[in-house]
């Protein structure tokens, strides 16, 4: 047997000095040698820890074997059995806290770069598409219908597994494209939108209705499609409402949520306005406010659409940040300055009422909270202004009320999530499951897509039992 | 894609069109409003909805054109379809029989206050109507409004037909005449909305007004169509579009309306430049 190596194969990246200034995607994947090289490290032991650390139980030991002994389509048909969205997944997962977290290597070396390997399979099938063929075999239909409301990663999942038992599925979404927060939030130097159109197309090509534009609660209600012959619905509209700060000043000019933001420069494509219509202000001095992937994504976007200093102001300190170390990191190496350990207290306008700077306050950290980090409280007398022409504030988001406001006899939170079960998904409505943020409140694609995984094995014995 | 059935053009810059979409013809209700996409490059932007024929499945809306979207989609012809029309969104216009109701449309607003007096007479109010316009050449619908109206006051800014004013004018008269006038509905321009507010507000007569800022989901996913309403900041798409118009933060509403006129510019001298060279 050959010596183990300690080292994973690194994975090239766009320069930070020439990313900085394009949309494209930094990281940009493992070769075919390199992606042999990384799943030869993996020592295939008995126990599969990685699996386990799996929200979705990818069989990780087994694809990653079929790719050591060449056979890529193998590892394919493996991913692919328990993963429909094995590129999204291999981009954004938060594996170092998953799978590769739980690798048998980590005790003594870098685990195996699961995640890495995952993209690496995922990328290989969409360019060798015409080489292979369907690969599942649909089931006999049912003759059941299921709703799915949402199609982002909770939704696409449930309805995936769902139609890959035989189930007739729709998916509704209310915007212009399907992909949820895949399309809208996460910006294409991430992911691009490429591979969700693509992984979409596959959820579609397994016999999946999808319609578009369909606001559930205003075009139809819950109710009505339970009415017009759904089984049953499963509700993954995530957790679409943004959060403000509440502070004075907050409605001027050029200050957006996170959501409008990244709507504008993802969905819309504003960053290659005016080709396309939907404009965004474009900041000299940018300010993001928050601490997490969102507040990432966003300070990473408006350094490329020109910003000349991007801020990023969380009120705690970088141990307390709930990004991903990999997205600080990234955004570090890209410029992005941070000043933690600091909170707004108001906006300030200039004549045109927009905005021209925001007034902070210094925070030092006191006890933890119930959330288990440690609280941050106001240093008086310590105000300091920065100069800035673009707030964006990614203080996290909560379940949009469009469908428990329309649906009786769904039970909702103080803050707003459905009250489902955590492992069926099952509501307290019958015929109604859930899953993803709508249950949880802002959390990973992963959970999100777990969720929809779990609520699909209950929807399928539900609808099994039916006659 | 959702097919446009019929074409009008109202006025030379007012269009009206309705298109294909049974789904939303099913729902929708006097107040609700529309997201519009033409095309992949396109922009999402509400329009209200002027009406509906739930048998047939089609929706009508009416636009002015103003920037570059609305410039675009006067382009199309019957037959055309546009990408993306989504709808019924926004709480509708409360509907209740409160005795009399004056109904207050600037511009091409008389399409969209249609509905709304419609539904109004329907529950047994007595409607009074003001329609105001800038120009002889730009009134439409006078009949029409008449016949879901008891009675229909006409204006013109520069006084080429019928009175000779703004709608504040008529508006004020009726409040001081005597008469109990218990709700006002005002919808057209901002500056309108606000004005005719102003001149209810002494009377104490409620005023609904129906808020258009920028838009970009219309879903409440984004907080761009924020508005201040009684010192509270609400969302126009989800809780709106129809709000108190004495309680509205006016000021503030024309500030956000003007966010892109640099942006919204641009886009339209390009399309401008474009469309020529392509005619």
């Amino acid at each position: 047997m050959p010596k183990l190596n300690l080292n994973r194969v690194s994975m090239p990246r766009q320069d930070p000095r020439v990313r900085s200034k394009n949309f494209n995607e930094v990281a940009l994947g493992y070769d075919a040698e390199q992606a042999l090289a990384e799943a030869s490290r993996c020592i295939q032991c008995p126990k599969h820890p990685c699996a386990e650390g799996c929200p979705v139980s990818v069989d990780i030991p087994d694809f990653i074997k079929a790719l050591h002994e060449g056979n890529t389509p193998e590892a394919v048909r493996i991913l692919k059995s328990k993963n429909a969205l094995p590129g999204i997944c291999g981009r954004v997962c938060p594996q170092e806290t998953q799978c590769e977290v739980a690798c048998t290597l980590e005790k003594r070396a870098a685990p195996i770069a699961i995640g890495r390997l995952e993209r690496y399979v995922a990328d290989w099938e969409r360019a060798h598409k015409k080489a292979l063929s369907t690969p599942f075999d649909l089931p006999k239909p049912t003759g059941k219908r299921v709703a799915v409301v949402g199609s982002g990663p909770a939704g696409l999942t449930c309805a995936a597994d769902l139609a890959k038992m035989g189930h007739s599925v729709t998916i509704f979404e209310a915007l212009h494209v399907a992909g949820g927060v895949l399309m809208y939030g996460i910006p294409e130097f991430r992911l691009p939108k490429e591979i969700v159109q693509g992984e979409v197309d596959y959820v579609a090509s397994l016999g999946v209705e999808l319609k578009l534009d369909s606001v559930i609660g205003k075009t139809d209600t819950v109710d009505e499609l339970l009415g017009n012959g759904y089984d049953a619905v499963f509700l993954g509209t995530g957790a679409g409402l943004p959060m403000f700060l509440g502070v004075p000043g907050e409605n001027l000019n050029g200050i957006y949520s996170a959501n409008e933001f990244l709507t504008r420069v993802n969905l819309m494509k504003a960053y290659l306005f005016s080709r396309y219509d939907t404009p965004v202000k474009i900041g000299k001095k940018v300010a993001v406010i928050g601490g997490g992937n969102v507040a990432m994504d966003s300070a990473r976007c408006a350094l490329r659409l020109g910003a000349d200093v991007v801020y990023v102001l969380y009120r705690r300190s970088k141990a307390e940040m709930p990004a991903r170390h990999e997205e600080v990191e990234n955004a570090e190496e890209e410029g992005i300055i941070f000043k933690f350990l600091t909170n707004p207290k108001r906006f300030l306008g200039n004549q045109q009422n927009s905005v021209a700077g925001v007034e902070c306050h210094e925070m030092e950290l006191g006890e933890p909270d119930e959330s288990g980090r440690r609280r941050p409280i106001v240093k008086p007398g310590s105000e300091f202004t920065i100069d800035i022409d673009v707030a964006i504030v990614a203080l996290g988001t909560t379940p949009n009320p469009l469908i428990a406001s329309t649906t009786e006899g769904l039970k909702t939170t103080r803050q707003g999530t459905v009250v489902a079960d955590e492992t069926s998904g099952k509501t307290l409505k019958p015929k109604v499951w859930a899953g993803g943020d709508i249950v949880t409140g802002a959390a990973t694609v992963i959970s999100a897509m777990g969720a929809g995984k779990r609520a699909a094995a209950s929807i399928d014995t539900y609808l099994r039992g039916l006659s | 894609m959702y097919k446009i059935l019929l074409r009008q053009d109202l006025v030379p810059n007012i269009h009206l069109f309705k298109l294909d979409a049974p789904a939303i013809a099913r729902k929708a209700k006097p107040g609700q409003f529309v997201m519009v996409r033409i095309d992949e490059k396109g922009e999402r932007i509400p329009l209200t909805i002027a009406d509906w024929d739930r048998k047939e499945g089609s929706v009508t809306i009416v636009f002015m054109e103003v920037g570059t979207t609305t410039h675009r989609l006067a382009t199309l012809k019957a037959g055309d379809s546009i990408a993306n029309f989504v709808g019924p969104l926004g709480v509708p216009t409360h509907i209740e029989k409160f005795g009399t109701v004056v109904c207050v449309a600037g511009g091409f607003a008389v399409a969209v206050i249609m509905p709304i007096a419609r539904a109004m007479k329907e529950k047994g109010n007595k409607v009074i109507s003001i329609m105001g316009f800038r120009s002889k050449n730009l009134v439409f619908w006078e009949d029409e409004l008449h016949r879901v109206s008891d009675q229909l006051i006409v204006t013109t800014d520069d006084g080429t037909y019928a009175r000779k004013g703004l709608v504040t004018e008529p508006l004020k008269e009726l409040l001081s005449s005597g008469q109990k006038i218990d709700w006002v509905i005002a919808i057209g321009p901002s500056v309108m909305m606000k004005f005719c507010a102003k001149t209810t507000e002494p009377f104490g007569v409620k005023t609904i007004v129906s808020l258009n800022p920028i838009m970009v989901d219309g879903t409440g996913m984004c907080g761009c169509c924020r508005v201040s309403v009684g010192g509270a900041t609400k969302f126009a798409c989800v809780d709106g579009p129809d709000f108190d118009g004495h309680q509205v933060d006016w000021d503030l509403l024309f500030a956000r309306q003007k966010v892109y006129l640099d942006e919204e510019k641009r886009s339209f001298d390009e399309w401008l430049t474009k469309h020529k060279v392509n005619a």
